[in-house]
């Protein structure tokens, strides 16, 4: 047993030297502390593990059978000291390690706002945040900035020290937004929307990827995720702008249709809306937006009622004796359309290049 | 994927046949052509050795038909060890993928195939390796452990092996006609929807699921009712041994448990074949939904698992220490703890779907509150072995592997149940290192010992011990190999189910997990080489007195193996241990004054219902519908008609009780016992 652990040992520390522990050396503020926490916790577990390990160890030598000087006491099966600390020292932990997970679960969710850049420093007041909309098609991702009215594929860039608001949503099945230098994990799903809450730390070239599996080209499901100064990101940005590419509705339905191992594209322009109907399900115009549908259904829906028009006919039922009467029943009478499609047009979108951060 | 015929099918082949055609036969695949050739030259050769054997009809009679819940018992083991063969090749294909899919090189499984392959690995390990061995460990064990004959439905007994076997049957079917999921163990819609599954791999893993958890159920009850109400005279709950007390809590956990598998799984069938709207994206279905049923049913699965094996250690520890269980009230209650809290943690499988920071943390302190009584379990083994004299058989040296890896295991899970941290780890394959940690390291370890500690109650006679300390070595040796490299990797930022990578700085560290597996694979080879040569050897590993290891309870009362009736005479309890509290109390074997003894009758109608429910199942997955009807029509009828078969039970004449009896008198005589 210990000749093969310390064989395997030698044999993973052989390996270990000079492998990028990404999740407990990030880049980004809130991996980092993701990172401590595991850090933390692992070294408040081990105070109890080392010590049931060792006592283990011991024990199995101390009392082996052919060692007939230990003491043997066939009969012994309780105490209730040692009992108390063997429930008493596991709930030690449990209770300092709970503590330390409803706080960290609370600061760290990411649904919350930032408020700060990293250890040093809070978020300045005058920085805008980068808001940065995620759509995971299959099997590929695409990121649009609804502030600059442009789009990307499999590409992701952001400024340093500047919070990113991430808005999530898929288009078919499941995925997750995976940035491991950046932040944990947050699922995509179709018709629903997450959000993440993060800031990336140094400049860099970083790995995201979807976690969740999706299909046959998930394993490809890969982008970069670049790390840039302000006024890099600024020049990005004017260069995306100048593309000729436009992601017109249409544009968005060939784009969703499913490839794998796509290369990094640009979209100058974005049609207005883009996200929110990919969220709702319509970027096809001869669909109901599930927006709407859950509007139509939280207003009584398009029930009988509304197929037969038989709601004015209603009497008895609303002078019924011992009741209040409550609000009169409603349902849906009409559905209005689509407005026609325009592109995006920033008004006074952010520019990082100029942004001072407090030291 | 079946591939699209070049021409419309007839309507009529569409009538007989559903979606089966000759193009559902996967021949065009090399590697499952082979397979196929060498499983049907192993199947026929197995069936020509019976044949000439002239065992087919001792086979079905002794065997098939029996309701007799040790032979019961040894199947669900060979069912589980079959089946480990098959979900190991699956991991071991896994490993030799990941191992060389780097860069340019795509490895040689195509992702459709890859896929499928650890989507089948997940679904075999879980549903018919470790549940059958468990529920084989339980079967065996527990009637004998409360002195009792036969468990409460003798029939029942029968019947959901016979459903398990059938779910096996289906999923192994799926890989020679058809496909199998490629979604993921649990699949998780809309991706295991109609839309983005449209093949019969979801559809296989449905209903085998299906047909397999009715025997699940099932057994669960029967066990239940067998502990609560069949119990030895004296035995009261807090006498009963460990290992019963884990099997009642897991019984109790798969009764309300299942249930909620069955309906998710028929929901997910209803969206998939008729064409509602439960899990899809559209007209208000909900996919979050399944993903939280599954789990309600998913988390006391995990319990289900260990819990049994918990008890193994607890037996175990105390039998190979020579010194009774230390704590053994803590122990019950933890294990009631740990039951009841499995309830109240499953939400912890999916922190990263967006549920609120306070709803997450609420998830993550119950699940660490687990740690709690688990702990107390280790800490009361590990005082069983203080002042003990503990004997290092093959037993305690699982035990032992078992000790040194469940710790890490249970660290890296609490470590997971931090939301913060699971936000890093989830789907990484740190996830899949700590469960594979804990399965393996509990569950496996657990098969393990209690295969060594009860082989010679059940035949007679001692495993070889040279060929299971090779086994035991390179299971722990393996582990450690193919599943410390997964950590790292986790760590680093590398996520599951992932057939090719870009990166080959990650290539040695799967080459380390690769060699692990294949000395995990020198395990699994030693042990059968062990049955082999313990089977050739078994003269003189022959064990006569029915108490190799000096045991404390009951089962080792007996002969080995015990009598088809188990007791002659219903033993007396007074005190935990019974059997030890009856030696000590110069318990003298009677031998003289045998009555009749009341039995249960074997019958075929278990294998004749879930051979029914196997062609029902095959029907719905091709969408056959003509043979669906008929299939259920069939099924409610034979279920109708063995009710009116009243030749259910026998007596074993007095005569038969005392010759088997005189018979053991004159073996332990000879031995100078």
């Amino acid at each position: 047993m210990r000749f093969a652990a310390t064989v395997s040992l030698l044999a993973l520390a052989s390996l270990l030297s000079g492998c990028n522990w990404v999740t407990l050396n990030a880049s980004g503020d809130i991996a980092r502390q993701q990172g401590d926490l595991i850090v933390v916790s692992t070294v408040l577990m081990l105070l109890i593990v080392v010590p049931v390990m060792a006592l283990t160890g011991w024990f199995a030598w101390h009392y082996r059978a052919s060692n007939k000087r230990a003491t043997y006491t066939p009969d012994w099966h309780h105490s209730t000291q040692l009992e108390l600390v063997i429930w008493s020292a596991p709930l030690l932990i449990i209770i300092a390690l709970g503590a330390v997970t409803w706080i960290s679960t609370h600061t760290l969710d990411p649904f919350r706002k930032l408020d700060r850049i990293d250890e040093a420093r809070a978020v300045p007041a005058d920085v805008q945040p980068l808001k940065v909309q995620v759509v995971a098609l299959d099997w590929k991702w695409l990121f649009i900035y609804p502030d600059y009215g442009i789009a990307t594929v499999n590409e992701l860039a952001a400024p340093i020290d500047v919070p990113i608001e991430f808005q999530l949503t898929a288009s078919t099945v499941m995925n997750t937004f995976y940035v491991p230098t950046l932040a944990g994990m947050i699922y995509t799903m179709p018709a629903m929307e997450t959000r993440l809450h993060a800031v990336i730390n140094k400049v860099g070239d970083y790995e995201g990827m979807s976690a969740h599996y999706s299909g046959a080209g998930f394993s490809d499901m890969r982008f970069r995720f670049k790390g840039m100064d302000g006024a890099d990101f600024d020049q990005w940005v004017a260069k995306v702008r100048e593309t000729p590419a436009e992601l017109s509705r249409d544009e968005y339905l060939r784009l969703e249709r499913p490839s794998a191992k796509e290369a990094a594209r640009h979209y100058g322009k974005v049609v207005e809306g883009l996200y929110d109907a990919a969220l709702n399900l319509c970027v096809d115009k001869t669909k109901m937006c599930m927006r709407d549908m859950m509007a139509i259904d939280a207003r009584g829906g398009l029930g009988l009622a509304n197929v037969y028009n038989v709601a004015h006919l209603s009497h008895d039922a609303e002078r019924r004796r011992g009741h209040d009467i409550g609000p009169p029943d409603s349902y849906v009478s009409a559905l209005c359309s689509v407005p026609a499609d325009a592109y995006m047009s920033p008004v006074d979108p952010p520019s990082y290049g100029r942004v001072r951060l407090a030291p | 994927m079946t591939p699209a015929s070049a021409e419309p099918r007839s309507e009529l082949a569409t009538l007989l046949f559903g979606r089966l055609s000759l193009d559902s036969i996967p021949y065009h695949e090399p590697i499952i052509l082979v397979t196929f050739a060498v499983a049907a030259l192993a199947g026929i050769s197995v069936l020509a050795w019976i044949t000439r054997a002239r065992a087919w009809g001792w086979l079905w009679r002794d065997w098939f038909c029996s309701i007799d819940h040790k032979k019961i018992g040894v199947m669900y083991m060979i069912l589980g060890f079959v089946m480990l063969l098959r979900g190991f090749a699956d991991a071991i294909m896994m490993r030799a993928q990941q191992a060389i899919a780097f860069g340019d090189s795509a490895g040689y499984l195509p992702p459709h195939h890859y896929d499928q392959i650890f989507t089948a690995h997940g679904v075999i390990m879980i549903f018919f390796v470790a549940m059958p061995f468990v529920t084989g460990l339980m079967n065996y064990i527990v009637p004998l452990q409360i002195g009792a004959r036969d468990v409460a439905f003798p029939f029942l007994n029968n019947f959901s092996f016979w459903m398990t076997t059938a779910g096996a049957l289906l999923v192994m079917l799926s890989l020679f006609v058809g496909e199998f999921a490629t979604t993921g163990w649990l699949a998780f819609p809309p991706l295991s929807g109609a839309d983005y599954s449209p093949g019969v791999g979801v559809d296989y893993y449905i209903w085998a699921l299906q047909i397999a958890g009715v025997g699940t159920l099932l057994s669960g009850v029967n066990l239940i009712v067998t502990i609560v109400k069949m119990r030895a005279p004296g035995m009261g709950l807090m006498k009963m041994p460990v290992f019963t007390w884990t099997a009642l809590c897991t019984n109790v956990l798969i009764v309300a448990a299942f249930p909620v598998l069955t309906a998710v799984l028929l929901l997910l069938g209803l969206d998939r074949t008729v064409g509602t709207n439960f899990f899809t994206n559209d007209f208000g279905g909900n996919p979050m939904m399944y993903v939280n049923m599954i789990w309600i049913w998913g988390h006391p699965e995990v319990y289900i698992l260990i819990l049994p094996l918990f008890g193994v250690f607890s037996e175990v520890v105390s039998t190979f220490s020579g010194k009774r269980l230390f704590g053994y009230t803590s122990m019950v209650y933890a294990t009631v703890v740990i039951t009841i809290l499995s309830y109240l943690v499953w939400l912890h499988h999916f922190f990263t779907m967006g549920s609120g920071a306070s709803v997450n943390s609420f998830f993550g302190i119950t699940t660490m509150i687990i740690s709690i009584p688990t702990g107390a379990k280790l800490f009361n083994w590990l005082f069983t072995m203080y002042r003990g004299r503990i004997r290092f058989e093959l037993p305690m040296l699982w035990m032992m592997g078992f000790m040194f890896t469940f710790v890490v295991g249970g660290m890296t899970g609490v470590l997971l149940a931090v939301p913060p941290a699971d936000f890093v780890l989830h789907n990484s394959l740190f996830l899949i290192a700590h469960f594979h940690n804990v399965i393996i390291g509990g569950v496996v370890f657990g098969v393990f010992a209690a295969v060594s500690y009860w082989y010679p109650k059940v035949f007679g006679f001692h495993l070889d011990v040279f060929w299971g300390k090779v086994s035991f070595w390179c299971w722990q040796v393996g582990f450690l190999f193919a599943f410390m490299p997964l950590y790292v990797l986790g760590l680093m930022g590398v996520t599951r189910r992932v057939s090719h990578f870009e990166d080959s700085s990650l290539q040695p560290f799967f080459i380390v997990a690769a060699f692990g597996a294949v000395l995990i694979g020198c395990g699994i080879l030693a042990s059968l080489i062990q049955f082999y040569v313990s089977h050739q050897r078994r003269e003189q590993l022959r064990d006569v007195s029915g108490d190799p290891w000096d045991g404390r309870t009951l089962e080792w009362a007996t002969s080995s193996p015990p009598p088809e009736y188990n007791f002659a005479f219903t033993p007396r309890v007074h005190d935990i241990d019974a059997w030890w509290d009856m030696k000590r109390g110069g318990y003298q074997r009677p031998t003289a004054g045998f009555m009749p003894i009341h039995m249960p009758k074997g019958t075929s109608a278990g294998i004749i219902l879930a051979g029914i429910s196997a062609v029902l199942g095959f029907a719905l997955i091709w969408h056959i519908w003509w043979l669906a009807v008929t299939g259920f029509a069939g099924l409610v009828g034979f279920a109708i008609f063995h009710t009116f078969n009243l030749d259910r039970d026998f007596h074993i004449p007095a005569d038969e009780v005392a010759r088997v009896e005189d018979a053991r008198t004159r073996a332990l005589a000879a031995t100078g016992a």
